[in-house]
This record gives C-alpha cells, structure tokens and sequence, in this order.
C-alpha cells in the first residue's frame, strides 16, 4: 500500500488551473523532490497531498485512507507538514515553539524529544531565545525542529508517516541546508515518507531517489534523479540548454556556467514533456 | 529522536509537567485580587476601617454600633460593586486576549474594534424597542435579557469583522483595525439614531452604556453576568492549544492538528459571549483587554495555557483598582470608569502601536 496517492487530482481556483490531472503514488520511505519553475504548482500540489487544500477533482489518499476522512487530530499524527516561511505572532521561546509539535502531549519524553530536535537542526543554545529575535535561516530551523518532534511522535502513535516540506533549505546557508537534508534522509531511513519541494537541482539530485518535475500544474517528469534532471527536460521546462553534467556516482549535476537561454515560446498556454 | 525517547513517549505522560509555575502565577494574581478587593471595600463615601470590614462581614465580633450600619453598607452597594467589578474585568480581558490569539494581534480589544459597540447597540435596541413591544402588555424587560441581546450584537459585528479582515486565511492588521472602526462608528450612528427615538427615561438608560459605568451594581446584575463568566472559565482550556498553534498561522496550526474552523467558531462565540455580558451591566469599557494580556505576556510568557484564565484574574483585579479610583478620584462625584480606562489604556495602546508599526507597514 503506498504511503500517498494521488488518482488524477486537479486544482482549480477561479479561472486558473493551478494542477491538471496530477497522478502519483509514493511508497512508505522514499525521498522524493518536486521541482519546477516558479508557479508550477509545487505548493498547490504539497498543500493538496496535506490535506488542507481540496482538489476540484480526483482523491488523495493518505495509508490507503481517504485524506478527507482524517480529523485534523488524527491527520497531524500521519504527516506533518513544514511550511516556506512561517510568522509568529506572539514572542514564543524557541522551545515553546518546538514543544508545539508535541501536541497535547508532555512530559519527560516531550522534553528529550524537543532537546534532541533541536540539536538535530544545531539551536541548542538558543532554546530560551524569543523566536522572532532569530535571523530567517535560524527561525526556520526552530519551525523544522517542530515538525520533527511531531514527526516523531507521530510515529510513536501510529508509525512512520508522511513529512512534507516545502522549500526547507530556501533561507539556509549551505551547511544548513546539507543538514536539513541530511536529517529528512534519515526520517526516511526510518520509514518516514518525505516529499521535498526544492529549487536547486543539484540538492534535489542529491537528496531525493525520485524527482517530480512539474511544469505549470502537469507532470512533466517523474522518476530517479538520472533520468528527471536531464537536458530534454531542463530545456523543456525551465527553458535553459545544456547545463547538465555528470558528477560521480552518474548523479546529474546542473552548471548554470555552462547553461544557455533555450529558445522557448512561454507564452503558449500548456507545454511540457507530457504532451 | 532516539528509540528511548520514542517508547518514554509511547508509555505517555501528559500534561501537569510543570505544575509549579501555574500554582504559582495564579496564587501571586489570587492574592492581589483578594487584597485589592479589600482595600475597595474599605474606601468610599462611608468609610468602614479594616478592623469594622472584619466586623461586617461577620468573621470577627465589632461594635453593634457600626454592625448593622456598615453591614448594610458592604452588602447591599460595595459588594455587588466589587464583584461586579471582578466580573466584568475578567469579562472583558478574556475576550481581549481570545480575541488577540484569533486576529493574531496584539492590537485587538473588543472596546476598540467595535465588537463592544455593537453590544451596546444591540442592548439600547432592546431598551427602546423592547420597550415599545412590551409597552402593551405592561410586562418590564427583565435585566437578564440584555446581555443575550448584547451577546448577539457582539456576535455579529465580530462574525463581520473576522470576514473583513481575513482572506485566505490570513489576517491583514490594518484591515482589522479601521474596519473595526468603520464598524465601531456604524454602531454609533444606529446608538444615535436610538438615542432619538428614545424617551426621557430610556435615554438616561443609554447615555449609560455610552460612557461605561459600574454605578449602580446590584446582585441581579452580578447574577445575569456571572454565569456567562463561569462558561468561559470553562471553555477557556478547549481553546488554549488551538490559540498557541494559531500563532504559526491557520495553515499551520491545521497541521498541527487543529480543527482551525471550529476553534474560529468557539473563538468567536466566546469573544462575544464576554463582550456581550460585560457590555450590557456596565456599558463600553475599553483597552481592558489590551493592557491586561500584554502585561501578562511580558511576566508570565505568552502560552494560552496560562495566559486565559490568569488573564480573567488579571482583569479582574485591574477593574477593580480602576473602578475604585473612579468611585473615590473625585468624590463625591464619580467618574464613569470607561475614562479612567480609556486614561491609563489609550496611551499604552498608543506605545504598543509604535512598537507594531513595522508589522502595520507604517
């Protein structure tokens, strides 16, 4: 049974069609990056397979179970979700924040868990800091230590479940986002299903053993790095020629030195590999 | 995230972790209330010393001589005052701080925003109109029946206000803030308008809610608010994760596993349940609810958990002093309490504004 599938969902809002007839079907414990240019849909596509966005049409299934059967209690314990930038309204403590994702729960195993969350995203000392005097990069990682310790209690109620991320390494340096990346793989050791919506493409190449290209709300791409990031489809979708090589291992690597504009009508209404 | 922890987890473990800090927070705001709730009942037109209080209130044996006079005195006026006064307070910082997790918003105070006012409109709606209907078949409007009619006006202008000032579930401060006073003065207009159509007896009435006042509390009106207090002391624990979630934001509080459009209804309903019943003994008393919680985020941190029900003792007790200093600043006149309120509340309002400024891109 596949951790999450999407059976032919489309998202309309207004007159836009912000997804077309999107299908997938993730197995529990693998990486996946979704790519694509700015309004591709990568959000949308993330906020329907958490359940909080619903598809005009077609179903999201989360374990086999319809994600619109989940209580907002009981779906927080099969996925947790890491939105792009998050505001906090109120000066909550760094810890205060982490233990949030802790739900209902406390307690001594709480306190190990938020400790060990943070020192998974490198925030130990700033635990009784107030979150809105941490710089960006920081803030961000106090939300993803949140959504590790829900993730992890989660998985001690009902086992691994989904970990949704969108865009996790935007406002990190790169020691950060090697770390963030790095934490989510392990998620996935466990079990854990990650979907990652990523801009660079070679953290996606190293990250995910399956990438999803999407190109103004179709699949335009959908399987390993080796075959996803390639220069069809690069030229393709983001419009630029020749900026893949090969890196060790025949992981792709995207050189934007080396890349060229691709001549590419972008006003056309619909285009992409799937046509 | 160790395979230990994860088990201490699943053994469980649930709330009263840290059980001394609230232990604490409430005995320090308990103790301030009870002893502010003293020194009121000492001060007054007739003053009754702390030995004769003991006296009247029948825990010590006094002089017969001041007994029966100042027993009188504490129980028929300065009592249901003081309480009053508690009710109305909580009342009032409860809603203010349900209000400010809601809008996300430190800003937010139902006197401010117009929810108060619509209250108030809806109770002198009631007063003349109710008046009318009933003039007929001779029956009096019951006391009891003002704070429903003003819980609903509460209720709609709040429903208004939330549907105004959020789009896709974000909440735009400055759209909350002069729509609030769009609404507030809409209000005020069909206040007027009543305040026209009313007799002589009826507008004295009226010109009450407009200033805000505690003169004039009796047991009845205690009784008709008390009630709506209790209900939301109770309620006050549903919402507090919801609020501490919402921080984050709705999307983000929903995968948290908040059901964000029930806690928006309960919210809402609670916001004007307060305001409402606060509203209809004691007519608009601003900036309660905006001092009250932000005082106490700076002392005791900004988690629901603590900060709602410490927020209606809190409240309670500030009230109270107000209330006192109004009743004595200028004896034997009295002062209505909404400007001592508005006196030591708009200024503060007005630093917090500058601090904001930033978020309001001012």
């Amino acid at each position: 049974m596949p951790a999450v599938e999407a059976s032919a969902i489309s998202v309309r809002i207004g007159a836009s069609t912000l997804l077309h007839d999107v299908s997938l079907s993730l197995e529990a414990g693998t990486t996946v990056a979704v790519v694509g240019p700015n309004g591709a849909g990568k959000s949308t596509l993330l906020r329907t397979l958490a359940g909080e966005l619903k598809p005009s049409s077609g179903t999201v299934r989360l374990k086999g179970r319809r994600i619109s059967s989940y209580s907002a209690g009981a779906l927080a314990l099969h996925r947790a979700v890491l939105s792009q930038s998050i505001s906090v309204a109120f000066p909550f403590t760094v810890a205060d924040i982490v233990r949030m994702g802790a739900g209902e729960r406390a307690g001594p195993a709480v306190a190990a868990l938020v400790e060990a969350a943070l020192a998974e995203v490198d925030l130990e000392g700033f635990r009784d800091r107030i979150i809105m005097t941490l710089s960006g990069g920081e803030q961000q990682r106090a939300q993803f230590a949140r959504i590790l310790v829900q993730v992890a209690c989660g998985e001690a109620a009902q086992g691994p479940g989904v970990l949704l991320l969108d865009e996790p390494t935007a406002s990190l340096d790169l020691r950060h986002q090697l770390d963030v990346l790095e934490i989510a793989r392990r998620c996935a050791a466990r079990g854990v299903t990650v979907v990652a919506i990523l801009h660079d493409l070679n953290l996606a190449a190293l990250f995910a053993e399956r990438v999803i290209v999407l190109d103004r709300g179709h699949i335009a791409g959908d399987g390993p790095p080796s075959e996803t990031i390639t220069d069809a489809i690069l030229e393709d979708v983001f419009g630029v020629a020749g900026a893949v090589g090969r890196a060790a291992a025949g992981l792709p690597t995207v050189l934007p030195h080396a890349a060229r504009p691709a001549g590419r009508d972008k006003s056309s209404p619909a285009g992409g590999a799937h046509h | 995230m160790s395979a230990s922890s994860l088990a201490g987890l699943r053994a469980g473990g649930h709330w009263p972790a840290a059980l001394g800090r609230p232990v604490a927070v409430f005995g320090i705001l308990g103790t301030l209330l009870i002893a502010i709730a003293m020194v009121a009942a000492t001060i007054g037109a007739a003053g009754i010393p702390f030995g004769r209080l003991m006296a009247a209130l029948g825990v010590t044996a006094g002089d017969p001589a001041f007994v029966g006079r100042d027993g009188l005195v504490l129980w028929s006026i300065r009592l249901p005052r003081i309480v009053l006064a508690v009710v109305i307070g909580g009342l009032l910082a409860a809603a203010g701080t349900i209000m400010q997790g809601l809008f996300r918003n430190p800003l937010a105070d139902p006197g401010l925003v117009g929810v108060s006012s619509g209250g108030a409109l809806a109770a002198a709606a009631t007063i003349v109109l109710g008046d009318r209907l009933l003039a007929a078949s001779g029956v009096t409007l019951p006391v009891a029946v003002l704070p429903f009619a003003a819980f609903i006006g509460s209720l709609i202008t709040t429903t208004l206000l939330y549907r105004f000032a959020t789009r896709e579930g974000r909440t735009s401060i400055a759209t909350f803030l002069l729509g609030g006073l769009a609404i507030a003065a809409l209000a005020g207009a069909g206040i007027g308008l009543l305040v026209f159509l009313a007799d002589d007896r009826q507008l004295r009435d009226i010109t009450f809610w407009m200033l805000g006042s505690l003169g004039g509390a009796t047991w009845a009106k205690v009784e008709a608010t008390a009630p709506f207090l209790a209900v939301i002391v109770i309620a006050l624990p549903f919402v507090a994760r919801g609020l501490d979630l919402l921080v984050l934001g709705e999307a983000e509080a929903f995968y948290g596993g908040i059901s964000v459009e029930r806690l928006k209804l309960i919210g809402i309903v609670l916001v004007a349940a307060a305001t409402g019943a606060a509203v209809s003994v004691s007519g608009v008393i601003g900036f309660v609810g905006i001092i009250v919680p932000h005082l106490l985020r700076l002392s005791i941190g900004p988690g629901h958990r603590l900060l709602l029900p410490a927020s209606v003792l809190f409240g309670g007790a500030l009230l109270l002093v107000a209330d006192t200093v109004a009743r004595v600043i200028a004896a034997p006149a009295e002062l209505p309490i909404g400007i001592v309120t508005a006196l030591i509340g708009a200024p503060f309002f007005l630093g917090l504004l500058l601090k904001q400024r930033s978020l309001l891109g001012l």
